[in-house]
């Protein structure tokens, strides 16, 4: 186990480091100037040209990669050129926001695609399991902005029940009940695709299970149905978890539209206005930062898959 | 001695009203529905968070369009949307604008120095410091208090530097090249050229506490969780990104301006739709920049709409380079000669003001051209014929736009408009459309550079806040790039002698003749395609009583209650 955890870790590093070169690369390559946000609009090309170089953004691409390598390494992710503040200070209190809205929607998408796929599979081809499919279509399918928008102008536009952004009456920071309203809408936005997608594999893990011999012959030998259950769960739970941990991921990492909809302060609305104000050293921070905990997440699952299931041990 | 009074800025007609007139309340988002629709359990614990939210009385929240907190250091960020919620509500500059009225022209006044004049040698400047003007910490404003902010924007080797501030500030006082407090409450200025801007320049300059940086370790990190002004607000509490509560600082100095309301919350909501539901939902009581498409139901659901024209326009700027087809002044005339603007102002709702120059028609700068800018298409045919071209024989251009960004309005709609209307005359538009911070980098660069791929044209907009920004930073050629912003690298010398005519004229009356010259040249060159200005729209609850809109990017909120 141990020298597996240590491989798995030693292949972690080229994908994070190759995904800062991609995201270095790529930012750089896109048109547009990283001071337009500290810079007045107005300011000329001379006066830009000088700031740069104050900032450091006048050297080669590859010294300032390697320079912004050198100090990640040792924890310094640097600073945001848009806000002046240290990067590692604005992704750990983002990273708080995303992991709270990611949390919740995982609990929500996990327990209710779950339960459906279940119920779906074991209803193969009835009219329940063409609805319950339709709805998990329906939930993989509809843009993530789109459904939010429809809530935000139903339940808050229209129905004024529920707030249609923000982390709370003063913002986030200290998480207390106050705050439980703020998250409905961004939870269930977030919620649809993940719940459509488990149940979507639940449902045919269920029906494929369903239909092997084993359980076919512990049905012929009288089982009661909660313990075939027992068996039916144990089977595919550790396909269902592997899908969940990916969607864990994409949770955290794929809520840039969730999370600018309802102007949630997290990773992606971070990421979005770092995207938008072409803030290096942010952007590549927040994306160094989620990848580092996406690969941390697929190990994670990948551990905890023997334990669910010891035919995946491995020496 | 040469006195420079305060000088008068663009008379802009009203265009829209000012005072808040909404004619429904609008809803406050509650749970109580939800109670009846949910189970009983679930519901009643959720109602009993809401009602935590509930704000108090006379607290005025605000969605701007930044992502955002502009920076509370002074010297902040955020374009005018910092300094119209942070710059000017918590600090303060030596010179001020005169924003309330919406009908009048908006001036220079005093602010923290109540007079102010040119030397002899027009080179050096004094200006008589306001007595008994208090920072929020309790410090005495006074000379040295200047001076120091102004070493903390422009040297680099003061213990106060900030690169960030100075990032924002630098620029707008390019011609300051020393300063020195004469007595407590007497400072001068000297500049390195001839400049009767400079007290244009200096309403951009405002103050920081130098107490307040000392006591915070001398660190401006530290100072940004209490900065002090000098302004009619204070800075209660700052969560960057999310909010920024600003609290009425009773003992202000102008009794006559101290804020009616307890409290002017801001929150960044970049996004035009959240800002349309928090203001809908209850969640704010004032929305910036809602956009037009909402306007409609914005108005349906009891909020009000105010609007009012303001220094800005919304042009094409022509490249001026060798080969350029827009060097022919008949092409150039034709392109204004055919943009229907009335049709454009429809699209949008009606908020835009036609543009026929660089500033609006009622402004004093306009002046009196001879060649109108209005909507005849068969005029604009006979020019395009004239130059060779036509329908069936198009001129073919290509044009750098923006999908969106600041000030920008709604250019794609707007643009394709004019793309349609050009085709009519014989003018085939290709799109080069580049994200609003590329199409700034490039018109930073100017059009000689390799970006800008061919491109004859480029749409930004503009702020024309005072004669540099309106006027000479576009076509002056000692501005072109990398030294100044013409972009289209334009260079006449009747119009550079113009220029030099209103920085060196120190009588207020002889200098707006001379800014009316170079406007009316403007217009009679036809040198910008000048389509539009904007109103600057802004949504808000009937809680918020006595809002004034003035002619200007900035806001004075000493007029508004709430209920």
């Amino acid at each position: 186990m141990w020298s597996y955890l240590v491989k798995r870790l030693l292949h972690a590093l080229p994908i994070a480091l190759a995904v800062t070169v991609l995201c270095f690369s790529l930012v750089h390559l896109a048109p547009g100037d990283p001071l337009s946000a500290v810079l007045p609009s107005d300011a000329s090309q001379e006066v830009v040209d000088s700031v740069k170089a104050q900032y450091g953004l006048d050297q080669p691409m590859p010294v300032q990669y390697l320079q912004w390598l050198q100090r990640a390494l040792v924890g310094d992710l640097g600073r945001s050129i848009s806000s002046g503040r240290a990067v590692s200070e604005e992704i750990g209190k983002a990273i708080g926001n995303s992991l709270l809205l990611a949390g919740l929607a995982a609990a929500l998408a996990f327990t209710v695609g779950a339960a459906l796929g279940i119920v779906a599979g074991y209803r193969q081809g009835s009219a329940l399991d063409r609805v319950l499919s339709s709805l998990a279509i329906a939930g993989v399918s509809v843009p993530h902005y789109w459904l939010g928008i429809v809530l935000v102008a139903v339940f808050s536009a229209r129905l004024n029940w529920l707030p249609a952004m923000g982390a709370g009456p003063d913002g986030s920071g200290d998480w207390s009940l106050d705050q439980l309203p703020y998250i409905v809408l961004p939870v269930i936005t977030l919620a649809a695709m993940p719940a459509g997608i488990v149940m979507r594999s639940v449902r045919a893990l269920v029906a494929d299970t369903l239909g092997r011999e084993f359980i076919v012959g512990l049905v012929a030998k009288g089982m009661e149905r909660g313990a075939v259950f027992r068996h039916l769960a144990k089977n595919i739970a550790p396909t269902a978890l592997a899908v969940m941990g990916v969607q864990l991921g994409y949770l955290m990492a794929g809520s840039i539209l969730v999370e600018t909809v309802f102007a949630w302060p997290g990773t992606g609305l971070l990421l979005n206005t770092a995207i938008l104000q072409r803030d290096i050293p942010l952007l590549q921070g927040t994306i160094f930062v989620l990848a580092l905990f996406f690969v941390g997440l697929n190990l994670l699952v990948d551990l905890v898959q023997p334990l669910l299931d010891p035919r995946m041990k491995r020496s | 001695m040469i006195d420079s009074a305060p000088a008068e800025f663009p008379s802009f007609a009203p265009n829209g009203s000012a005072a808040v007139r909404p004619t429904a309340r609008p809803r406050r988002w509650s749970l109580r529905p939800w109670l009846k629709a949910a189970p009983s359990c679930v519901a009643g614990a959720v109602l009993c968070l809401s009602l935590g939210v509930a704000q108090a009385q006379g607290t005025l929240r605000v969605a701007m369009t930044a992502s955002d907190i502009p920076l509370p250091n002074g010297q902040t960020d955020q374009g005018a949307e910092g300094m119209r919620f942070m710059g000017y509500t918590v600090f303060e500059a030596l010179v001020a604008y005169d924003l309330s009225s919406a009908d009048k022209p908006t001036s220079l006044v005093p602010g923290l120095a109540t007079e102010w004049k040119a030397e002899a040698d027009k080179l050096r400047w004094t200006f008589k410091l306001r007595p008994g003007v208090k920072f929020h910490d309790g410090s005495a404003f006074n000379a040295e208090a200047v001076v120091w902010n102004l070493d903390k924007i422009l040297n680099n080797k003061a213990e106060q530097f900030d690169t960030k501030q100075a990032a924002q500030g630098r620029g707008r006082i390019p011609t300051v090249a020393s300063y020195k407090a004469i007595n407590e409450l007497t400072v001068e200025i000297t500049t390195s050229e001839v400049n009767a801007l400079l007290p244009f320049q200096m309403a951009w300059i405002v103050m920081s506490s130098p107490a307040q940086w000392q006591a915070s370790g001398k660190n401006w990190d530290a100072f940004l969780k209490a900065p002090s002004g000098t302004g009619p607000f204070k800075l209660e509490s700052y969560v960057p990104r999310e909010r920024a509560v600003l609290a009425r600082n009773a003992a202000y100095w102008d009794k006559a301006r101290v804020p009616k309301f307890d409290k002017l919350v801001l929150l960044p909501v970049p996004d035009a739709s959240a800002r349309v539901a928090a203001l809908r939902s209850g969640q704010v009581d004032w929305i910036e920049a809602p956009p037009p498409d909402a306007i409609d139901s914005i108005k349906a659901a009891g909020f009000a709409i105010t609007s009012n024209v303001y220094p800005h326009v919304w042009p094409w700027h022509f490249s001026r380079l060798e080969g350029s087809p827009w060097n022919d002044i008949r092409v150039r005339k034709a392109a204004n000669l055919a943009i229907d603007r009335e049709g454009m102002k429809q699209l949008l709702g009606g908020m835009m003001v036609s543009a026929k120059g660089m500033v609006p028609p009622n402004s004093p700068w306009f002046g009196k051209p001879s060649f109108e800018v209005k909507y005849d298409v068969a005029a604009a045919r006979a020019l395009m014929a004239q130059a060779g071209y036509s329908k069936d024989k198009p001129l073919k251009v290509k044009s750098i736009i923006s999908p969106s960004g600041s000030g920008q309005m709604q250019p794609q709609l707007m643009n394709e408009l004019i793309q349609q209307n050009l085709a009519e005359i014989g003018i085939q538009v290709e799109f080069d459309v580049r994200d609003w911070n590329a199409l700034l980098a490039n018109w930073r660069a100017g059009a000689k550079d390799p970006g800008t791929k061919g491109a004859s044209t480029t749409n930004s907009s503009y702020f024309s806040q005072d004669p540099f920004t309106a006027l000479i930073r576009h076509v002056d050629s000692g501005l072109m790039p990398p030294k100044g912003t013409n972009w289209g690298y334009y260079s006449d010398p009747e119009m550079d002698k113009l220029f030099d005519g209103v920085r060196t004229e120190f009588d207020t009356r002889a200098q707006l003749a001379l800014i009316q010259k170079a406007h009316e040249k403007y217009v009679n060159d036809a040198l910008f395609l000048f389509v539009a200005h904007d109103v600057a729209p802004r949504a808000m609850s009937r809680k918020v009583k006595g809002f004034v809109q003035p002619q200007n990017w900035f806001l004075d909120f000493s007029s508004i209650s709430m209920d």
